[in-house]
C-alpha cells in the first residue's frame, strides 16, 4: 500500500491535463532532451558495466592473488555509500581542484564516471555466482580438442553466463536511469546538455510544474517496470533450462 | 490482501498496524522540538550566514528571548512556490518582489506588504560581475560581456530571483546608455548566447563558477562579498550602470505568531540588524546606517544605479508580464538558445 | 588454470578499472578533508545542526528498518508459500523500488500529501504535518528500502523447502510456534543480511527525502542533505567533513555485510 498509492497519485496527476497535456509535457524540448540524455548515458554505462563487470567477475572467480578478498569486499562499497558522497568524490577527483589535472566536472563524461561508480556492483555480483557454476572441464575438453582460447570463451563460457550478465546489466541500467544523489552536484544543471531526467523532474517539481514533472516521472516509472519485467523474463528463461 | 491468507493473520496484522501507528506518532512527536515560540523562515539561497548572525543577535534582545527559528534556504522562486504549495512558513525573505507577489496572488501575503517599513525591504545590494582573480579577460562593463569568447554564468530565471535581477539589470543598463527598448532586448538576447550554465539558484551558480565554469558570474554584490569572506578566490567588478537589488521580507498571513513575526521584522530594520547586514556585504536600507563610516567605505556610490521602479522597467508586475510570464520575452530568448523555459 | 599473459591482462584491466572508478575517488575524500582543513571539517561535524541531521538519519533508520524487516519476512513467506491472486503483482511492487528513481518516489509522495493532494487536506485538517516534516521523510525512506529483506528471504525460503515446517505441523505445533521455532531460525542469516543492506540504503537515501523534506536546517535535514547544504553554502570543508563521517559509517556497514554474506556468494 505504501508503494501503490503514491504511484497511483503520480499517474493521476500526469493525467490532470488530459492525454493531450501529458503528451505535450513529455514532448517539451527540454523534457525530450533530458530523457534522451538519460537513456543514452544509462545505456553507455550499462555497456561499460557489462564489459568491465564481467572482467572483474572473471578475475575474482578464476584468478588468485594476494588481497583478492579485499577487492571482493570493496566491490560492494557503492551499495553502502550514500550517493551524494559519491558525487562529491568524483568532483574532488576530476573537478577543478583535481590533483590529477583532469577537468571533467559539469560534463557528460563526469556523469558517466560517477554512474559507473554507483552501478559497479551490479554486473559483478550477478555474474560471479553463475561463473562459479560453469564447469571448467568443458573448457578443458574444448582446449584439448584444439579450440582457440577466444572460441572457448565465446562458445562455452559466454552462453552460460549470459543470463547473469543480462540481468546485471538490466539492474545497472534501471539503477542509473533514476540516479539523483550523485549527479546533482556534478551535473551543473545545463539544461539540454547535462540535465538528466531525474534532475528535470526534481526541478520541475520544485518549481510547481506538477504536470510536467509527473509526465516525465511516469515515463521513468514505465522504464523501471519494463526493466523489471525483462529481468523476470531472463530469470524464467534461465531456470527453464535447468528444469528441462 | 495476501495477509488474509496467512495463518494467525489477525495477530500478526495487529502487530504490524500497531507498529506503523506508533512509528508515525513518534515521528510526528520527534519533529516538534522546543517550547516557546518557533518562527519558520523561508528564504532565498544566499543569505544564510547573515541571517544566522541576525537571529542570534535578536535572541539576545528582550523581545527576542525564547524565540526559536527554523530556516530554509533555496532558490527564491521555488521557495515561494513551496510556500504556496503548503510548506509552513511564518515569514519569507526572498530575493525579488516578483516572488512575494506570487504569494500575494496565492492569498498568503497581504497586498500591502510593500507599504511596511522601507517599502517592505530588509536590505539592498546591486548586480555585479564576479570574475577570476586578476580579471584576465578585463571584464568591466556590459559590453565586455558580449565580447567573443566570454562565457557568462547566471542562474535560471524561472527558479531564481537573482537571475531575474541580472536580466533586468542587463536590459536597464542598455536603456540607461540611451538604447531603445528594441536594442536593449537584442542585447539581452546576445548576452544569453554567451551563457554557459543556468543553475537553479544564485548560490548554485556561485558554486558552478567557483568550480571553474565560465569567465564571469552575474550575481549579487552581497554574494560576491560573502564568497570573499569565506576565503574563495573571487574578485568582483561593479559595472557603471547597475541595478539596485531590493530584498523583500514579508509576514505570511497563515502564521500562528504574527506579532512575534512583526517584532522580528522591526528588528530587521533597526540599527543593530542593519549594521550586521553591512558587515556581511549588504547595503542597508536604514539611512543612518547608510551614512556610517563602514557602509560608505564598503559601498562606493555609483551614479548609474537604477531601480525596478524606474520608468523603463516599471515595477515587478510589469517586468514579470514582459519578461518572465509564460511565453514572454525570456521564454522566447531561452528557446532561441536551447535553454530552460521553466524552473 | 595456466597463467598465461591473458590472465595478467585480464587481471590488470580489472584492477585498473577498479582503481580508476572506485579507489581513486575514495582516497580523494581523505585528501580533500586534509586540504580544506581538518579543523573546519571538525567544526562542521560538531555543529549542532549537523548533529541533529545525523539524529534524524538515525531516527529514520530506527523506524524504517524494523518495519521493513517485518514486512519483508511476511511478504517473503506469502510469496513463496502461498498461492493467491495478484501474487505476481505484489512481487513486482515489492521489487519496484529497486528499479525506481528516488526522485519519482519523492515526487509522488509530494503529490499525495501536498496542499492539493489526495491526502494532504485530510491531514492538514487534523493538524498533522506530513509533508515538509518527519512523517513524509519516514514514508519516503520506507518506500525506497522495501525490497531488501524480502529479496534475501525469498530465495532462502525456496531453498530450504517446507519439509521441516510440515514436520512441525504434524507434530502438533501451532502456526506461530512453527514460525518462531522452525522458519525464523532457518532464514535468520538471510534476514540479518537483508537488515544490514536496508540500513545502508536508509543511511544513504537522498533524492526522495530531498523532495519531501523542505530542506529546513536543524529540523528536516538528514545527514545526506546536510552534505549538500554545506556544499551549496560554499563550505567545502564542511561538505567533505560530513561526507567523511558518512563514508566511515558506510565502510562499517560494508564490513558487517561482508562478514555476513550468504555463503554461496563467497568465493
Amino acid at each position: 500500500m505504501i508503494v501503490a498509492l503514491p504511484i497511483a497519485a503520480l499517474m493521476w496527476e500526469s493525467r490532470a491535463d488530459g492525454l493531450h497535456g501529458f503528451w505535450a509535457a513529455v514532448t517539451q524540448p527540454e523534457a525530450v532532451a533530458a530523457l534522451k540524455l538519460t537513456l543514452g548515458i544509462s545505456a553507455i554505462v550499462a555497456l561499460i558495466n557489462a564489459l568491465f563487470g564481467t572482467i572483474i567477475a572473471w578475475t575474482l572467480v578464476r584468478d588468485e592473488f594476494r588481497g583478492k578478498s579485499v577487492v571482493n569486499a570493496v566491490i560492494d562499497l557503492p551499495f553502502a555509500l550514500p550517493t551524494i558522497v559519491a558525487g562529491l568524490l568524483i568532483l574532488a577527483l576530476y573537478g577543478p581542484h583535481s590533483p590529477v589535472g583532469v577537468h571533467l566536472a559539469f560534463t557528460r563524461a563526469a556523469i558517466v564516471l560517477v554512474l559507473c561508480f554507483v552501478s559497479l556492483p551490479f554486473v559483478v555480483r550477478t555474474v560471479q555466482p553463475v561463473l562459479y557454476e560453469v564447469d571448467e572441464q568443458m573448457e578443458e575438453a574444448a582446449r584439448s580438442l584444439g579450440a582457440r582460447e577466444h572460441k572457448v570463451f565465446s562458445r562455452i563460457v559466454l552462453p552460460s553466463i549470459l543470463p547473469g550478465i543480462l540481468s546485471g546489466v538490466a539492474m545497472a541500467f534501471a539503477r542509473v536511469v533514476g540516479e539523483i544523489g550523485s549527479i546533482v552536484i556534478i551535473s551543473g544543471n545545463l539544461p539540454f546538455k547535462t540535465e538528466m531526467a531525474s534532475v528535470y523532474v526534481f526541478n520541475q517539481g520544485q518549481n510547481g510544474n506538477s504536470v510536467a514533472a509527473s509526465a516525465v516521472a511516469v515515463v521513468m516509472l514505465t522504464v523501471s517496470f519494463a526493466v523489471l519485467l525483462f529481468i523476470g523474463g531472463i530469470r524464467r528463461l534461465a531456470t527453464r533450462h535447468e528444469r528441462a | 490482501m495476501y495477509l488474509f491468507t496467512m495463518p494467525m493473520t489477525k495477530h500478526r496484522k495487529k502487530i504490524v498496524l500497531a507498529a506503523v501507528a506508533a512509528a508515525l506518532v513518534v515521528a510526528a512527536g520527534a519533529a516538534a522540538r522546543t517550547t516557546g515560540t518557533t518562527l519558520s523562515l523561508i528564504a532565498y539561497s544566499t543569505p544564510k550566514p547573515v541571517m544566522a548572525k541576525i537571529i542570534q543577535a535578536y535572541q539576545q534582545t528582550p523581545q527576542g528571548q525564547g524565540v526559536n527559528f527554523t530556516q530554509s534556504y533555496g532558490p527564491s522562486t521555488n521557495q515561494a512556490k513551496a510556500v504556496a504549495a503548503g510548506q509552513p512558513a511564518d515569514l519569507v525573505f526572498l530575493s525579488a518582489g516578483d516572488d512575494v507577489n506570487q504569494l500575494v496572488d496565492a492569498g498568503l501575503v497581504s497586498p500591502n506588504w510593500g507599504k511596511q517599513g522601507y517599502n517592505g525591504i530588509a536590505a539592498d545590494t546591486v548586480v555585479v560581475f564576479a570574475v577570476r582573480n586578476g580579471n584576465p579577460k578585463h571584464i568591466k562593463s556590459w559590453t565586455d560581456l558580449i565580447k567573443p569568447g566570454v562565457q557568462v554564468v547566471t542562474p535560471n530565471p524561472y527558479s531564481s530571483g537573482s537571475a531575474k535581477w541580472n536580466i533586468l539589470a542587463a536590459y536597464g543598463a542598455q536603456r540607461a546608455l540611451g538604447k531603445t527598448d528594441k536594442q536593449a532586448i537584442q542585447y539581452v538576447r546576445t548576452l544569453f548566447q554567451h551563457v554557459v550554465s543556468q543553475d537553479t539558484s544564485g548560490s548554485n551558480a556561485t558554486n558552478t563558477f567557483l568550480s571553474g565554469k565560465g569567465d564571469v558570474l552575474l550575481t549579487y554584490e552581497s554574494e560576491a562579498i560573502n564568497a570573499r569572506l569565506q576565503g574563495k578566490n573571487i574578485q568582483y567588478v561593479i559595472p557603471r550602470q547597475t541595478m539596485l537589488i531590493q530584498l523583500p521580507v514579508a509576514l505570511v498571513k497563515t502564521s500562528k505568531n504574527p506579532d512575534a513575526v512583526n517584532k522580528f521584522l522591526q528588528f530587521l530594520r533597526s540599527t543593530a540588524a542593519q549594521e550586521l547586514f553591512v558587515q556581511y556585504g549588504f547595503r542597508p536600507v536604514n539611512p543612518q546606517v547608510a551614512k556610517s563610516a563602514a557602509a560608505v567605505k564598503e559601498f562606493p556610490a555609483r551614479p548609474g544605479i537604477f531601480k525596478i521602479t524606474d520608468k523603463d522597467i516599471g515595477g515587478w508586475r510589469a517586468a514579470d508580464k514582459k519578461w518572465f510570464a509564460s511565453g514572454a520575452l525570456m521564454s522566447q530568448i531561452e528557446e532561441g538558445i536551447g535553454g530552460p523555459t521553466s524552473g | 588454470m595456466p597463467r598465461t599473459w591473458r590472465t595478467y591482462a585480464v587481471r590488470f584491466t580489472a584492477l585498473g578499472y577498479l582503481v580508476l572508478i572506485l579507489v581513486a575517488p575514495l582516497s580523494m575524500l581523505f585528501w580533500r578533508v586534509w586540504v580544506e582543513g581538518v579543523d573546519k571539517a571538525w567544526a562542521a561535524i560538531t555543529d549542532p545542526d549537523t548533529i541533529h541531521a545525523f539524529k534524524i538519519t538515525l531516527i529514520l533508520c530506527a523506524i524504517t528498518v524494523p518495519l521493513n524487516t517485518v514486512f519483508g519476512i511476511v511478504c517473503g513467506l506469502a510469496i513463496v508459500r502461498r498461492r493467491f491472486p495478484g501474487k505476481g503483482l505484489v512481487n513486482a511492487f515489492v521489487d519496484l523500488p529497486l528499479a525506481l528513481s528516488p526522485v519519482v518516489v519523492g515526487f509522488s509522495l509530494y503529490l499525495l500529501y501536498g496542499r492539493t493532494g489526495w491526502f494532504g487536506p485530510w491531514f492538514t485538517e487534523h493538524g498533522v504535518q506530513v509533508l515538509f516534516a518527519l512523517p513524509a521523510m519516514v514514508l519516503a525512506t520506507i518506500f525506497v528500502s522495501v525490497p531488501f529483506v524480502a529479496r534475501e528471504v525469498v530465495p532462502t525460503l525456496r531453498e530450504i523447502g517446507n519439509e521441516q515446517e510440515q514436520a512441525a505441523y504434524t507434530l502438533g505445533a501451532s502456526s506461530w510456534q512453527t514460525f518462531w521455532r522452525v522458519t525464523l531460525p532457518a532464514i535468520r542469516w538471510a534476514v540479518i543480511y537483508g537488515v544490514v543492506v536496508t540500513t545502508a540504503r536508509c543511511l544513504g537515501e537522498y533524492g526522495a527525502v530531498a523532495i519531501v523534506s523542505g530542506n529546513i536546517s536543524g529540523r528536516t535535514e538528514t545527514a545526506t542533505l546536510r552534505v549538500q547544504d554545506y556544499y551549496e553554502n560554499l563550505d567545502q570543508a564542511g561538505a567533505y567533513g560530513v561526507a567523511l563521517m558518512l563514508c566511515v559509517l558506510a565502510i562499517a556497514v560494508l564490513v558487517v555485510m561482508t562478514k555476513l554474506k550468504p555463503k554461496e556468494e563467497m568465493i
